[in-house]
């Protein structure tokens, strides 16, 4: 470790994989219970499950980039942390406004939840992945705050490279598009047109330049190829990102109110889409051939050519499959969509910021890697996980096209309960998919607590 | 990778010259990924009026080619005074580096200008991007074309302060031909617009 305050990073990526672990059980939970529709009702219905899977992903996710921001941040700007107190204080607000709020879905009815935060003061609630209650929506406008706050000031009291700048941009970004969140117009066309906002715009926006940046990070580390280099593929990368990103938030604008260019803005632009992750696979490969040396973390060098490949899959192929106005008249708002939403987030963002830990995490425990028993055992769970991933969403998939063939295609179209029963055998295969990934995910933590002390590397 | 080849004993011979990239490989990627939207973007023109030829044909009628042509004429004649300023640079000319850079941008005005009478008219008489999806291809690509005007003018206006400080010569024609190249591509993406949409019947 070159700083000292670099350790803040530690205790973000602990939280960031317990909450990991969270979202896998109710990953689980809600995958059994859609095929056994009562499992664990009424105690855990089938909308708060889904509730507390999709919010702990954005929570870790955000663990994940603070830490890695953290861990990053002060060996780029060659300088301490401006303030490492303010970063922990942070993260304990976080952590506990998490948990009180994973705590609030479970323990009271939504509704209850709504009107004991005072939902009623300002109407924020109700809405997919923007559940949080006001008081937590509030604690994370907070948070960012404080947490870009202390990594700009880091940045402009040291040296400024071009990984750091996209990194701010990146997360300034981010926060910047939560602020949508607060924005609730009744008219349900609108409310869906700022929603994506913040929906959109983080995952196919501002989070690919924090996953650019840190994949950058990494590779220059562990490739030992010219800054310079890397910058270039760096730029290409964010230019390609926001030429398509950003109008391509029309891919979701059909047919729920909004006017007709948006099917070919949207179609146009977000066809696009793809290149900047394939810009990022090449990039990956192509760096790590050019290594000048062979780093002795081989764990997040496969991680990192991971992120690489899983995310061009899962963002890049998957979202095209369905982001064409024509096709998507047919796929809205199926299982597709869900088939699609695993792989990218998988690939795109639990990749990158298991590739951050990765790296980091024997550092921060002074190593400069882990011994091989430890990574052979990470590199096992990379691909426990990666493959069951890419099973979940081939199930999901299959299951994607039989809904949309039997319930929106065929001649004789069947309701939407009838059609989800005949497709339970997918359903079920995607559940015992998604029992490698727990395997996967137990094997990955078991790595931690494995040989790191018999060969001090660093 | 590109640190382009600035050793100072290579004569600036014509050979020589047309095997370098000029400017930054940078623009030229930045280049690719903007002609590959239009690219999409006119394949999906061509696509759309396929499906209704008389109807793409009755309302192009209506667009002002006469005007059209005039922005032709000011675009390519403010890449001909760009392609003069690089070289003055090339020739160590220094005054008409700033000079050509200020015409070319005075070009890139005057299309502003023409396209804001232009669009004035066709707004003033109620015709919208939800009008039909002839007129939505209208404004929409002439649109985007626009604010490629708009950011090619940035950067000659960044050329422009550059060169008045003295930063380009002819060792040093990096930066410009970088910016020149992008105001080029501008020029190029209207050359294919105008008669796409104005013209071909």
């Amino acid at each position: 470790m070159q700083f000292k305050s670099q350790a803040v990073a530690k205790p973000y990526f602990i939280a960031a994989i317990g909450l990991f672990v969270g979202q896998i059980l109710f990953g689980l939970i809600l995958g059994l219970q859609y095929v056994l529709g009562d499992f664990l009702f009424p105690a855990i219905p089938f909308n708060v499950a889904r509730m507390v899977h999709t919010n702990l992903l954005i929570v870790w996710l955000l663990f994940g980039f603070m830490g890695g921001a953290y861990y990053m941040i002060p060996e780029e700007a060659e300088t301490e942390l401006f303030s490492p107190k303010l970063a922990l204080l942070m993260f304990w607000i976080f952590l506990v406004a998490g948990a009180l709020t994973i705590v609030g879905y479970l323990a009271v009815p939504y509704a209850t939840l709504a009107e004991l935060t005072g939902n009623n003061i300002l109407e924020t609630m109700g809405r997919e992945f923007l559940e949080q209650p006001l008081p937590t929506k509030l604690g994370i406008v907070v948070v960012a705050l404080v947490f870009l706050f202390n990594i700009t000031m880091t940045v402009l009291k040291g040296k400024k490279t071009a990984i750091s700048i996209v990194l701010l941009l990146g997360l300034w970004g981010l926060a910047v598009f939560f602020l949508f969140s607060f924005y609730n117009p009744t008219n349900v066309v609108l409310d869906k047109f700022f929603w994506w906002w913040t929906v959109h715009l983080w995952v196919e926006g501002v989070w690919e330049l924090i996953l650019g940046s840190f994949l950058a990070f990494v590779l220059i580390k562990t490739t030992g190829v010219d800054r310079e280099v890397i910058e270039k593929w760096l730029y290409v990368i964010v230019t390609l990102t926001l030429i398509s990103g950003i109008i391509g938030t029309g891919h979701h604008y059909f047919w729920i109110g909004t006017p007709e260019y948006w099917q070919w803005w949207g179609s146009i632009f977000s066809a696009l889409e793809p290149i900047p992750f394939f810009g990022m696979t090449v990039f990956a490969f192509n760096m790590v051939n050019r290594r000048r040396r062979e780093h002795p973390n081989k764990a997040a060098v496969l991680w990192a050519l991971g992120t690489g490949v899983m995310a061009f899959l899962g963002a890049g192929v998957w979202g095209f499959l369905h982001t064409l106005a024509p096709v998507n008249y047919y796929t809205h708002g199926t299982q597709i969509t869900a088939a699609h939403g695993h792989m990218a987030f998988y690939g795109a963002y639990a990749m990158v910021n298991l590739m951050m830990i990765s790296y980091a995490m024997p550092i921060l425990r002074g190593r400069a890697a882990n011994s091989n028993k430890s990574q052979v055992l990470e590199m096992w769970s990379f691909w426990l996980m990666t493959v069951a991933i890419v099973f979940i969403t081939l199930f999901l998939t299959a299951a994607g096209i039989l809904q949309v063939w039997l319930q929106r295609v065929s001649d004789a179209p069947l309701p939407f309960m009838v059609a989800q029963e005949k497709i339970a055998l997918f359903y079920w295969m995607r559940e015992w998919a998604g029992v490698v990934f727990l395997i996967g995910l137990i094997v990955y933590i078991t790595s931690f607590f494995v040989g790191g002390s018999e060969k001090e590397a660093a | 990778m590109t640190t382009m080849m600035n050793s100072p004993s290579t004569p600036p011979t014509e050979a020589v010259a047309s095997r370098r990239l000029p400017g930054d490989l940078a623009i030229w990627f930045f280049i690719l990924a903007e002609m590959l939207v239009f690219a999409v973007f006119f394949a999906t023109y061509a696509f759309a009026r396929a499906k209704n030829v008389e109807m793409f044909n009755l309302y192009q009628q209506t667009l002002d080619r006469n005007l059209g042509a005039l922005n032709t004429f000011l675009l390519i004649t403010g890449s001909w005074f760009v392609v003069l300023a690089v070289q003055a640079a090339h020739h160590d000319n220094r005054p008409a580096i700033s000079r050509n850079i200020l015409l070319g941008w005075l070009c890139g005005g005057g299309f502003l200008v023409v396209k804001v009478i232009e669009y004035s008219a066709k707004f003033g008489a109620g015709i919208s991007m939800s009008t039909n999806t002839f007129y939505m291809f209208y404004i929409s690509l002439t649109f985007f074309h626009f604010m490629h005007v708009i950011l090619g003018m940035v950067i000659l206006t960044v050329l422009w302060l550059q060169s008045r400080n003295g930063a380009y010569g002819s060792h040093n024609a990096h930066g410009l031909e970088s910016g020149a190249a992008y105001w080029h591509m501008v020029d190029l993406l209207w050359i294919v617009l105008f008669p796409l949409v104005y013209v071909m019947r």
